[in-house]
């Protein structure tokens, strides 16, 4: 019956199976669209200062300036519309997420391979190391590491990554172990294949599928975890306004009712992370060769 | 129904069908037989023959997606089929209980042996602990494990797999049922302790007037053991009979087939004799005989499903039955 | 088990001297430790003075002895901020910290198991699926993101609750709780909350996975067939099956729940040591930052050994061990 499907779409029908996982990417579609449009999009820029007029400050969603413009989603205290300032704070969450995932990626997928691949000491040094970072929370390690060396994007990067890179480690070192005893590598090696050649073209593809489960939800935590230290005063600079530094800035008017500054953020915020677990966790089911029937 | 005071366990027609989403898989497929009070039964298949899922159906033990969807049970005299899960849990581990095949995963790994004894007995009658305990050390006396108080105290992990075997056996019996089910209790131990527990189980059996329907793939166990044979294929009984002959006569290609693949009845040097082909996925079953497509007296009557005479001594489920000379 | 015990212990105390190693070249080594710990405010005379008296002039290894001596002793430096010892300064903010660690983990515990055996037991039914639901809304939402919504409707909206800062405290066994009031309560109720979501969530999760897990096992089959009622099975025998990967689970989530806190303290104005530690981040007064992170270091290793230790006695197989009973 399906069997002259094609691998690609028969990982596709087998996905969208669950309506919740399509809603969750064809949000999470819309959210990327927005992040990279950001600047065609928002109706307003918020960072050019000549566009604001503090007299439009702080109003509520829906009410309108006093040039005509109505913001949907009301406008902060300097004035500037919330919506626009989502839009971009969007752009800037997801981007530090996304990069700060591709490079722990990089450097955790390295890393797991070699000490899977050549085992003995290399293997246990790595490990320990992996396991002590593991053993300690990801904030922790972030915040130290922030308040250590300062403020600035590429440190927050930098956090993220010395964060992340131990989880995908971990994952492939796993995987690859699993494969090492395969027959295929006793072929290639027999074969006389350089070890890089075996690691990266043969081993790999096979260790990717708790790979990309595993990226899929780092990727909210990365987003998650730099949102909670832009908050503390302790993430992106001013400049720089994510989403978790939206959300701070509204704190403050939270008390006196002015919600929408901090709410709005936040809910985008939420459904972005919420949006990548839902395909995250049906990519878990698809993926996992145990639960194949 | 027939001469009832010596039938301890009679099945007619029992069906039990799954309803999964790729297709209704009739694992029983109209299965009857009669079990008499002390005789052992040896039901026989390969695996997806659906020997086990009909002793788990007269254990009231199918969950969903599978139910018996047709058929009688009537353990002692009395129509269990229809039983709700309370009545059935009466009657399980009391009048009819079953041991499985892995002991190890059988006994909880965590709780202690007199424990998962005790509960046995205290699920079904109200004694003290003393009495239940009391109850317990005579059991596994009766199985032949020593000691039996440093027993009591130890977890299943302790122990070898023989022995874990012989504490299934020990609790199956605490409440004195009037049949017990093994489901190949002896294909995950060693050879020799497999001869040992057969011999017991025989003679325990003999001794306490228990039936037994003993589920296995193989042949040469039963062969000492049993009374009377069923041998099932694809969720039918294909023949049935005393073991004698079965084993000696058997009338179904099927039956026959199996017994001239036993290595020990063929000759050296030559090719074993197999069964040619596999079975049926049972997903797929159509009408007509179902081991047809194996067969090698087949002709066009199989298209149709061979009745079975289940009130003959012995009886094959096939058009063209090898009869005795 | 001695010999096992003795092991762990001697590795913990192997990863004790090897984080305190990585502590040290952190503030010594690779920042100007001149920076980190004389206050910025001093002028050249004072900092010569702290140079030579914080011995930042003699070699590497002789300084690791130095901080290492006074590690042992509790002497971790002065705050800049308030002048005292670092240490004590940690110290006195525990209890605050741990009380709200506790009260969350415990609710996570007393909820999150009870739902997820449910969500496991009837995968299927509208209420498995709903706790499902629930978990992952509560697994994904930001935990700072959280407490601003506690706050606003909670606080603000309906006015019920404080917002912020730790209600009146009662002395038990000579350390100041606040939960013994009404008044206590109350503060401790949001950021308990607050901070319990996340573990609760995770805690339904795996509770659901493993009894999942556990009813497809024929020990389950067996007791079934013994007769036995479902509470007993599930009660009794799933129960004591589960709880030991479970309570490894919530033993090692604990020191996790400590470094949530720090978030939840510092949105709920919390006086315990996360916030200690942000006010020490902003205000720079880094001896405070060295000696949280020593304290917490030394917590973790501490928890990882002991939840190690009663895993080991848990588990009647690590327990006993293969020993015992050849029998036939």
């Amino acid at each position: 019956m399906a069997s002259e499907q094609t691998p690609l779409r028969r990982f596709w029908s087998e996905f969208a199976e669950s309506r919740l996982a399509l809603l969750g990417l064809a949000v999470l579609v819309v959210v990327m669209v927005i992040a990279v449009a950001a600047p065609l999009l928002a109706p307003q820029n918020p960072y050019d200062l000549s566009q604001l007029d503090i007299m439009d400050g702080k109003l509520a969603p829906g009410e309108q300036s006093a040039a005509g413009k109505t913001h949907l989603l009301g406008t902060d205290d300097q004035g500037r519309d919330m919506l626009s300032g989502i839009f971009y704070g969007l752009r800037i969450s997801l981007g530090v997420g996304v990069v700060s995932t591709v490079f722990a990626l990089g450097i955790g997928l390295t890393l797991g391979m070699v000490a899977a691949y050549f085992g003995g000491w290399v293997d246990t040094l790595i490990m320990r190391i992996v396991d002590i970072q593991l053993s300690f929370p990801a904030i922790l390690i972030a915040l130290i590491l922030l308040a250590m060396f300062g403020q600035g994007v590429d440190k927050v990067v930098i956090a993220l990554v010395t964060v992340q890179w131990a989880y995908y480690a971990r994952t492939v070192r796993a995987s690859a172990l699993v494969e090492r005893q395969k027959e295929y590598v006793e072929a290639a090696t027999v074969l006389a294949l350089s070890k890089p050649r075996i690691v990266f073209r043969h081993m790999l593809p096979n260790c990717l599928p708790p790979l990309i489960v595993v990226a899929t939800v780092q990727v909210a935590h990365a987003i998650s975890l730099e949102a909670t230290l832009s908050f503390l005063g302790l993430g992106m600079p001013v400049t720089e306004p994510s989403l978790g530094l939206l959300i701070s800035n509204g704190f403050t008017y939270l008390m006196s009712g002015k919600y929408w500054i901090s709410f709005y953020p936040g809910v985008a915020l939420l459904v972005t992370i919420m949006a990548i677990n839902l395909v995250a966790d049906q990519l878990r089911d698809v993926l996992n060769p145990r639960l194949k029937k | 129904m027939s001469s009832a005071s010596k039938m301890v366990l009679q099945v007619d027609n029992l069906k039990t069908h799954f309803f999964t989403t790729a297709g209704v898989v009739k694992a029983v497929d109209g299965v009857s037989f009669s079990v008499e009070r002390g005789q052992v039964m040896g039901l026989v298949g390969e695996s997806g023959s659906g020997k086990s899922m009909t002793g788990y159906s007269l254990m009231g033990l199918i969950d969903a997606p599978g139910r018996i969807v047709d058929g009688r049970i009537w353990l002692n005299g009395a129509d269990v089929t229809r039983f709700d899960n309370k009545r059935w849990r009466a009657l399980r581990g009391n009048r009819i209980a079953m041991i499985f095949q892995d002991p190890m995963m059988t006994l909880n790994p965590v709780l202690r042996i007199d424990t998962q004894m005790m509960e046995a007995i205290t699920a079904h009658h109200v004694v003290s602990r003393q009495e239940a305990l009391e109850r317990c050390r005579e059991a596994l006396a009766q199985v032949g494990i020593a000691s039996p108080d440093e027993r009591l105290q130890a977890y299943p992990h302790q122990f070898s797999g023989g022995m874990r075997q012989r504490v299934a056996i020990a609790i199956a019996l605490l409440n004195k049922p009037d049949v017990i089910i093994a489901d190949e209790p002896t294909t995950a131990l060693d050879v020799t302790i497999q001869g040992q527990i057969l011999f017991e189980m025989q003679r325990l059996c003999r001794e306490s007037g228990t039936a037994l329907i003993w589920i296995t793939h193989d042949l040469s166990v039963v062969a000492g053991l049993a009374d009377k044979i069923a041998v099932m294929y694809a969720g039918k009984i294909v023949e049935a009979g005393d073991v004698a002959d079965v084993l000696d006569r058997p009338m179904h290609p099927y039956t026959n087939g199996l017994l001239s693949s036993v290595p020990s009845s063929n000759i050296r040097g030559t090719p074993l004799r197999q069964i040619r082909g596999m079975t049926p996925s049972l997903l797929a079953i159509g009408s007509g005989c179902a081991f047809r497509d194996r067969c090698d007296d087949r002709a066009a009557a199989c298209e149709a499903m061979p009745a079975f005479d289940v009130s003959a001594a012995h009886a094959a489920r096939c058009h063209f039955p090898r009869l005795p000379p | 088990m001695l010999a096992y015990f003795l092991r762990r212990l001697s590795q913990s105390g192997l990863v004790l001297v090897a984080m305190s190693l990585i502590v040290f070249l952190g503030v010594y080594a690779i920042g100007n430790p001149i920076d980190l710990l004389v206050n910025p405010q001093a002028d050249e005379v004072e900092r010569a003075r702290a140079t030579a008296a914080l011995g930042l002039d003699k070699p590497l290894y002789v300084q690791y002895l130095t901080f290492l001596g006074g590690a042992v002793t509790g002497d971790l430096g002065r705050s800049f901020v308030f002048g005292t010892p670092a240490l004590e300064l940690i110290l006195s903010k525990m209890p605050a910290t741990l009380e709200l660690a506790l009260f969350a983990m415990v609710l996570a515990v007393f909820a999150g198991i009870p739902l997820g055996l449910i969500a496991g037991l009837k995968p299927d039914s509208i209420i498995g699926r709903g706790i499902m639901a629930f978990s992952i809304v509560g697994f994904s939402l930001p935990t700072f993101w959280v407490g601003l919504i506690l706050i606003m409707f909670f606080a603000v909206q309906l006015g019920w609750l404080p917002s912020n800062g730790r209600g009146d405290t009662t002395l038990l066994f000579g350390v100041p709780v606040s939960f013994l009031t009404v008044d206590g309560l109350s503060h401790l109720l949001l950021p308990g909350v607050n901070l319990a979501l996340f573990k609760l969530s995770l805690l339904i999760r795996l509770t659901r996975a493993q009894v999942r897990e556990a009813v497809l096992q024929d020990y389950v089959k067996f007791a079934r067939a013994k007769g036995l009622s479902p509470s007993r099975v599930i009660g009794v025998h799933v129960l004591k099956n589960i709880m030991i990967p479970i309570v490894t689970v919530i033993g090692l989530e604990f020191g996790s729940v400590i470094a949530f806190a720090i978030v939840t303290e510092s949105i709920f104005a919390w006086p315990g040591t996360g916030k200690l530690l942000i006010d020490s981040i902003n205000q720079l007064d880094r001896p405070v930052i060295v000696a949280y992170l020593m304290v917490i270091v030394t917590l973790f290793i501490a928890i990882n050994f002991i939840v190690d230790m009663v895993y080991s006695l848990l588990d009647p197989r690590v327990r006993l061990g293969q020993a015992a009973a050849a029998g036939h």
